[in-house]
Formats: structure tokens, sequence, C-alpha cells
């Protein structure tokens, strides 16, 4: 039997969260721990969590998982039970609305912030715009970001200033359209973010690269952004 | 000029260049000084007022303390906006950072001041 | 019950994945006071999940290629169901609306020359079926619906569009004529209740592939806006033809891309034989969906499955090479090692065939406008309603969609109903207004499972109606079995209306919000199995035992199911071309 340990809060019930404990049989499966979620769900109408695509590409599914944050449906039980204890929480460092579902509208505002659009202003061509193989290939390991905000809410600076920082995601979409050759708007971009706190803030710990469940590497974005950002003011 | 120094001092590049050219100073005068003292083991009071009284050795640790104020004002600010914040500690969070800071650059000023005053003997 | 908030709108699109986000930038850069209320953040719609790319003639691939072929292509793919006019318009507008996805930043993968890379799919040829493959989807690695939709909403972000993020759309709201003049939806957070009126409203609603019991569709594609519109007292068009995938990974049911096919790989049984072979000599493993779906069945029935219980298939990719699977399936590679524990650089993906794709829908005018069929049997347009994407039939895909299509579809009428729309708010549009009585019999479903005081939970009863239609309304379907689960669904019905929610909660209550999508699927699942019972004759996903051939004298046409009387009727399909002679229809074989 497996015991799990669930994050519970409803602001119209509860004074304050607890931990709820539920016995559940995986039957000897190694099962997702969306799995699990969902099959509590069942026992337990009232349990919340996001979920959509269940195959860890839309991003709905972020918790922390036996203290790591991870997508719920793509993490197998194999990777993160303890003992025969599994923990689920919310994402950390958000404000919390019900049981595992917080509220992301600091993480979507520092995403927008970031002008997370194409910007060239000259008139397009009749068909695409070129772009070579290799410029494309820039663009890989940046535009696969599924905006699940498992690195945010790990990153220590993300929770100290998430009104100021960017914050991982944000920062790897900054660096994957001033990375585009297509974008011509890189002088601008940068005048937005070289305050000190925008990115500067990132302090290399590095915790976005450990939980990115795309493998994904924000911090090494951030290198590209910060250095960007010298050569222009040197 | 104003304009420099406004950039210069506030934007994230700068603090990031300040911090580190600072720390090549201290690291260079900590090498310095440590080299000196073990190739002289048997240093006299003269001889250490001689080397301090030489004017590039009185420039080279003027210009090290300074690094050191730079050094510590930006890394202390980083410090104090991370930690002495409304979200972590309440509304208080904002007076108390002010004072903090401000108790900060009176201590780097003295220092500066007493440095100089050492130095020059003013 | 007092009266609800209103807001109001000039358009409302009821959906936030491709097709919804399309419309919206197409209104919100005219300026037009535009909303999307969405069910979930826009980026977690089901289109995300798309990966093998998008189907048009771009002339990228093969600089001689000409849309016509695609047309061809797309026609022949639909068993000649699909409607010409409709299917035109979509081929040969593709290119520009390809083209401003990729001008909005889209990040296609690239030819050496610079241009967009296309890849082989299924069902694709050159001139007209005689030129052999074609190459013609383009896409952005194996995850072009994810930047599609990234990209969309980056697009919108830009211009923007208001979104309702977390709001689900409840019912319509009708107005004295019977005109739709917006929506009841719930703002997930709160729980609040709102009227959302407008002066058009878009279901751009997606699918619902979670009625059958394995599927490659995400949790939330529950068929809302189909439920909506049936419970509106409109009808629905094909719903009988459901495209089962290929390749769905065995036990999980999530997608792996006909990409991989169409780069190479190929489907084996367990004696290690290249089946597809016997089945379409000439395309093989690149035929039409539904063609090699029922191959591999007939493979698997017939003894030469694979797995202890013989109950899938293998594809086979590891002859590809690691370096080429990483650089143009490197999502597949993560799926299959995460779901199907075989890593395909090394060993072959157990597959079989999952509910996929609804081809069927709300029927609609290529401008997005949603059709109902008078007495006579003639077309009439809804006042105020429209519908794009899954949730509609345009009808491109007819009785079988070939891969890629979806997304080419999402945006040529997303775009195509935005521009209506924008046309029509421009020359100005008067509805009249709902009453509160006409905002209360919205409400009615709502209130119902608000104030249940007994019954079944919602996820054992989902459960039931999932089995009943993987049973009985799979991929070979037989009269009698039909029949029978026609008799399940009817005992159903009654226990799913009087489905029973313990939580009343308000804030951020998935329970309620499941309860409403049971009631969604029940609709669309009674809708499907209806007009496949129906559907007397085999035609594209629609192959029965009991009528294996086609049906060109009573069946030529589109199924037509009515909410009220619970039957169906017919409808022609449209063989106008305005570039050229219509295509008559022609024996399918690939």
């Amino acid at each position: 039997m497996l015991n799990v340990s669930i994050y519970r809060y409803n602001p119209e019930v509860d004074a304050e969260p607890f931990m709820q404990d539920f016995e559940f049989d995986t039957q000897g499966k190694d099962l997702m721990v969306l799995d699990v979620l969902e099959k509590l769900k069942i026992q337990d109408p009232s349990l919340v969590f996001r979920r959509s695509c269940r195959e860890g590409v839309c991003g709905s599914d972020g918790v922390n998982i036996s203290g790591k944050n991870g997508l719920a449906c793509i993490t197998p039980l194999s990777e993160c039970v303890r003992g025969d204890k599994l923990v689920i929480r919310p994402l950390p460092g958000l404000p919390v609305i019900r049981d595992l579902v917080i509220d992301m509208s600091q993480f979507y505002a520092q995403y927008e912030k970031i002008q997370p659009y194409m910007i060239n202003n000259s008139p397009p061509p009749a068909i695409e715009r070129l772009q070579s193989p290799e410029e494309r290939k820039k663009l890989d390991g940046l535009y696969e970001c599924i905006l699940c905000a498992c690195c945010s809410t790990a990153c220590p600076s993300f929770w100290w200033n998430p009104e100021k920082f960017i914050g991982p995601s944000g920062l790897l979409q900054a660096y994957r359209f001033l990375a585009d050759s297509r974008d011509t708007a890189t002088e601008e971009r940068l005048a937005n973010l070289d305050d000190p706190f925008s990115v500067f803030r990132c302090h290399g710990i590095m915790n976005c690269v450990q939980v990115c469940p795309k493998g994904l590497n924000p911090t090494k974005a951030i290198g590209h952004i910060r250095n960007m950002l010298i050569r222009n003011a040197a | 000029m104003m304009d420099f120094l406004a950039r210069f001092t506030f934007t994230g590049p700068s603090n990031w260049i300040i911090q580190r050219i600072t720390a090549i100073v201290m690291a260079a005068y900590l090498f310095f000084i440590v080299g000196y003292l073990i190739t002289n083991p048997a240093l006299t009071y003269d001889q250490w007022s001689e080397l301090n009284n030489l004017l590039l050795m009185r420039v080279f640790t003027l210009v090290t303390v300074a690094a050191v104020a730079f050094h510590a004002w930006i890394g202390m600010r980083c410090v104090l906006t991370d930690y002495i914040t409304v979200r972590l500690i309440g509304p208080k969070a904002n007076g108390l950072r002010n004072t903090l800071q401000l108790g900060l650059a009176l201590i780097i000023l003295f220092y500066l001041v007493w440095t100089i005053k050492i130095l020059w003997g003013l | 019950m007092g009266s609800l908030r209103k807001m109001s709108f000039d358009a409302v699109i009821v959906g936030g994945g491709g097709s919804g986000m399309r419309a919206a930038l197409q209104l919100a850069q005219s300026g037009y006071k535009t909303a999307v209320i969405t069910k979930v953040f826009p980026t977690r719609s089901h289109t995300v999940s798309a990966q093998g790319g998008i189907t048009c003639a771009i002339a990228s691939d093969d600089p001689n290629d000409k849309w016509e072929w695609h047309m061809y292509d797309t026609i022949k793919g639909s068993d000649y169901i699909g409607d010409q006019e409709a299917i035109e318009y979509m081929c040969q507008t593709g290119p520009e609306a390809i083209f401003e996805l990729e001008h909005m930043g889209l990040p296609f993968s690239r030819t050496e020359e610079g241009r967009i890379y296309q890849r082989p799919f299924g069902g694709q040829s050159k001139d007209f079926g005689a030129g052999g493959q074609a190459a013609r989807t383009c896409a952005a690695a194996d995850r072009t619906g994810h930047a599609l939709l990234h990209t969309l909403y980056q697009g919108n972000l830009k211009n923007k569009t208001v979104f309702l993020n977390e709001w689900f759309a409840v019912d319509i709201v009708k107005n004295a004529d019977g005109a739709v003049v917006g929506v009841v939806a719930i703002d997930i957070e709160s729980g609040e209740t709102v009227f959302v009126e407008s002066k058009a409203t878009v279901f751009a609603t997606g699918g619902a592939g979670r009625i059958y019991a394995s599927t490659t569709n995400a949790h939330i594609c529950t068929g809302d806006g189909v439920g909506m519109a049936l419970r509106a007292g409109f009808p629905v068009q094909d719903i009988e033809m459901w495209q089962f995938h290929p390749t769905g990974i065995h036990g999980a049911g999530t997608l792996v891309t006909e990409g991989c096919r169409g780069e190479g790989g190929y489907l084996i049984n367990k004696d290690g034989e290249r089946f597809m072979e016997r089945y379409a000599p000439n395309a093989k493993d690149l035929a039409g969906r539904d063609v090699v779906a029922r191959s591999m069945v007939l493979e698997i029935l017939e003894g030469r499955g694979c797995g202890p219980d013989g109950d899938h298939v293998y594809l086979k990719l590891d002859h590809l090479g690691e370096e080429m699977l990483n650089a143009k399936l490197p999502g597949i590679l993560e799926l299959s090692r995460t779901f199907a524990h075989a890593d395909p650089v090394k060993e072959p993906i157990p597959v079989v065939p999952t509910c996929h794709y609804m081809m069927g829908g709300i029927p609609t005018n290529v401008d997005g406008q949603a059709l109902t069929i008078d007495r006579e049997g003639k077309d009439t347009v809804i006042e105020g309603f429209y519908a794009c994407g899954e949730a509609a039939c345009v009808s491109v895909h007819g009785a079988n969609r070939l891969g890629g299509n979806s997304l080419l579809d999402l945006v040529v009428f997303g775009r195509a109903s935005g521009i209506f729309i924008e046309k029509q708010l421009s020359a100005g549009i008067t509805l009249k207004e709902a009453t509160e009585e006409d905002i209360q019999r919205a409400m009615v479903g709502l209130n119902k499972i608000n104030q249940s005081s007994g019954g079944e939970n919602a996820a054992v009863l989902r459960a039931e109606l999932q089995t009943i239609m993987q049973n009985y309304f799979g991929v070979f379907r037989r009269g009698d079995y039909m029949k029978t689960g026609i008799e399940k669904l009817d005992k159903l019905r009654l226990r799913v209306e009087n489905v029973y929610l313990d939580d009343k909660s308000n804030a951020f209550n998935t329970a309620r919000l499941e309860a409403l999508e049971l009631q969604n699927l029940f609709e669309t699942a009674y809708a499907t199995a209806i007009s496949a019972e129906g559907r007397t004759e085999s035609r594209g996903a629609h192959a029965r035992e009991d009528f294996q051939e086609r049906d060109d004298e009573n069946w030529l046409c589109h199924s037509v199911y009515f909410p009220e009387s619970k039957k169906i009727g017919k409808r022609p399909v449209n063989f106008t071309l305005k570039t050229r002679e219509p295509f008559e229809p022609q024996i399918r074989t690939y």
C-alpha cells in the first residue's frame, strides 16, 4: 500500500491548509503520479488539481512531488516514492487557490513582460522569411518551453522577487526571441531587461535546470542574455 | 555625466561588471599583501611603514578600499532587496530596508574617509 | 435565482485552442471587442499535442507542388463526403495562412534553402495520385502543434485579446428569434456564473475523444461545444465519423505521430513482417489512416499481434538511426521512453489504433456560420452562431481526415470565421436582447447539478460511457452490436441526467466541471451511436461488418443528427469547385 499525503486547502471550508493522507493500492504497477491523483479524485471528488494532455506537453499539472517540482503525468512512482510515501504539494512560492491549484498570474505577468512575440516591422515577403537550419538550431532548447512553471517556482530568486525578477521560464522565452534570426527588436528587448532585477537576480542556483520536465536549460539561456547585455553596455 | 552615472550605477550590466572588476582589485591587493608578507618573513615596522608611504602603495590601498566600498554596496543592496521585502516580512520591510541601507551607506562612507585619513594623515 | 452579471462583447470565442485563437487574433487585429472563453489556460489546449505537422502546398519540398493536388488527396481521403467547396478553399488559402503563422514567429524546421521543412504523410500524392508520394506536411520537429499554439497565443498577447482564462461555458443563450446571443459561463476560480453576451458566438471547443476509453485526446476533450449545440436543439453532422489513429502507444493511448512513418518508420506484426505491404501495396504504411488502422486490427484479430496477449503491433524506427531520430522526432523518443518503456533508437514501439479525431461536428459553411436544416431539407444559417476547428464540420475531412489537415483546418477556418464576423460587425449586427427567461433556460442544466441530492458520481458514469463506446462503436461496427450499445446508452442517459455533485463549493470546483463535461460527452456519444447505427454502409473511418461496401447510391451524403427527434437525416455533399470540374467518387485504393 502506498501512503499518499496531499496538500489540501479549500478557502470556503478550511481555516488553513493541511496534509491529508490517503491509502492507495498501486496493484504493483509503476503508475504516473497523475494516475494516482485521478484515481483518488474518484474516491474524493473534492480533490482539485489541473490536468489536460496527460503526456507532458501542455504543462497543466506541475506540482511538487516528494519535494521536487515536476509534471504529475510524466513522473512515475518509481522516481518519486520514498519508502511507501508519496507527498504531493502545490508548486511553491505562488498563492494557492485550492488544493494543488496555484494562482499563476505573477508567473504569466513575467512572461508577458518580455514581449513574447516576434517583432519584425519590415514588410513580410510573399512566402516565409528564410532561415537557415543553423539559425533555426539556435531555437532548439528554447521554444519547447511549456509554461508549466516548475522552474520559476523552484527558483529562490523568483520566490524573493516575483514582481521584479522575470524568472527562468520568462527569461528562457526572452532568449528564444533574442536568438531568433527573424526578430529585429534585439536592442529594444535588451533595453527592457537591463535593470538590476529582471535578469541579474539570477544567481546561478540552477534549480530550474534540475527540475525542468522538458530537460531545458534556463540558466544557460540567462547566461546568454547576460552576455548580450554586458556586450551592449560596454 | 549624471546620465552616465545613473546608467552606470543602476543598471544590471554595470552592477555586474563593477562586482567583477572590484573583485579583481581586491584579489590583486590580497595576493600582493600575502605575497609580500611571505617573501618578507622578518618584517620590521620601518619596512612596513616605508612600503605604505609609497605613493603608489597608498593609491593601491585607496583603490582597493574604494573597490570594497562599491562591492559591499552592490552586494549588500542585493541581499537586502532579496530578504527584507514586504513579501517576506510584511509592510515594515520598506522602512527597515531603507534604514539598513542608510546605515550601510554611512558605514561605507565612514571607512572610506577613515582610510584617506590614515593614508594621507590628514 | 437572481439575475446574472452580464458581460458584453462584439465577439466571443469559446475555446482557446488553435482555431479559437486564430479567430480571436483576426478579430482583435480589427479592433473589435473580442473575448476568448477557455476552460484551461490557452497553451494547455489540446492543439498543443499535435505532433507531425500542418499539411499545405507551400512548394518547399517540391517547387512544383500544387494546392490542387492537395485538394485531390483530401477529397479522396474523405471518401468523397468532404465538401469540395470547403476543401478547395482550405487548400487554396492554406499557403497564405501558413506564411502568416511563420511571420508571426512559428519556429518551423528548415530546409537547406532556408524554407519550411516538409515531410511525407499518409494519403499524400503528386499529380492527382499519379505522381507518387508527396512531402507536404510543414513541421516544427515533432512539436508542430505546440509551436503553433504558443505562436497563436503570443500573437493574441501582442494584439491584446481579452482572455477569460479558466472559464467554462455551460450552455448557449438563445433569444426569442432562436438566434444565439451568447453563453452562460462559470469563472472557475471564483465559481461565479456570468452571462457573456455577444453579437457573434464562435464555438472552437475542439473534439470529444474522451467518449472512448482509449484515446489520444487530452482529458479536456469532452465535446463541450457539440453538447451545448445539441442541448440548444441544433443538429450535428457526420458525427459517426471518428478517426482511430493507427499509432497510439499501447496501454497509455498517447499519440505517436504519423510523421514517424513519414520519415521512414513502418509497422510490423509478431513475425516481423511489414504487413502494410499486403493491404496497401503502393502507399504501404502511408495509406489513409482508416486503412492502416483497420489493417492493424485485422492483423491482431488474425493472431499476428505482438506481446503476450497479441493485442498490439510494433512501429519500427530503429533502422533510421539515432541522429536522425534526435533531429526529426525528439518528442517521440521522449514519449516512447516514458509511456512505452521502449527506446525507439533500439527497439520498436508497441502501438494500437486509438481514438483520435472527430471528423463530424457542428455543420458550418465556409465562413464558419453554423447551419441547421429546415423542414424542406435546406440549409439555414443560425444567426449569431459560428463554429470552427474540430468542433465544426465544414466539412473538409468527410469520412476520414488526412494527417496534417487538422492543423490546417484550424488556422484556415479560424481565420475565415474571423474575417467573416469582422465584415458582419462592420456592416452592423442587431440581435434581439436575451430576456431573463432566455438566460434562465441556459441555466437549467447547471441548476439541476447544483441542486442534486442523490445519484452517481460523474467519474463512474464517465467510465461506463467510455466502455460502451469502446466496445460497441469502435474501429469495426456491426448493426446488432450497435443496437445493444444504444440500449445501454438509453439506460445510462437517465443516470447521467441525475449525476450527483456532492461538493457544492465555488472555488475551483472541478467536480462540478466534470459533471457538466459528462453531459457533453454523453450527448456527443449518443449522437455518434445513432448516426453510426443509421449509416448502413462502410465509408472512411466508419467500417461496418454487416455493410462492408461503400454505398454511393444511398450514402454519398452527410448524416445529420437531430437532437429533438434523436433521429438522423441526410444532407447533400457539396460538389462545386470554383477552379475546375468537381472530383467524382472513385474506388479508393492506396
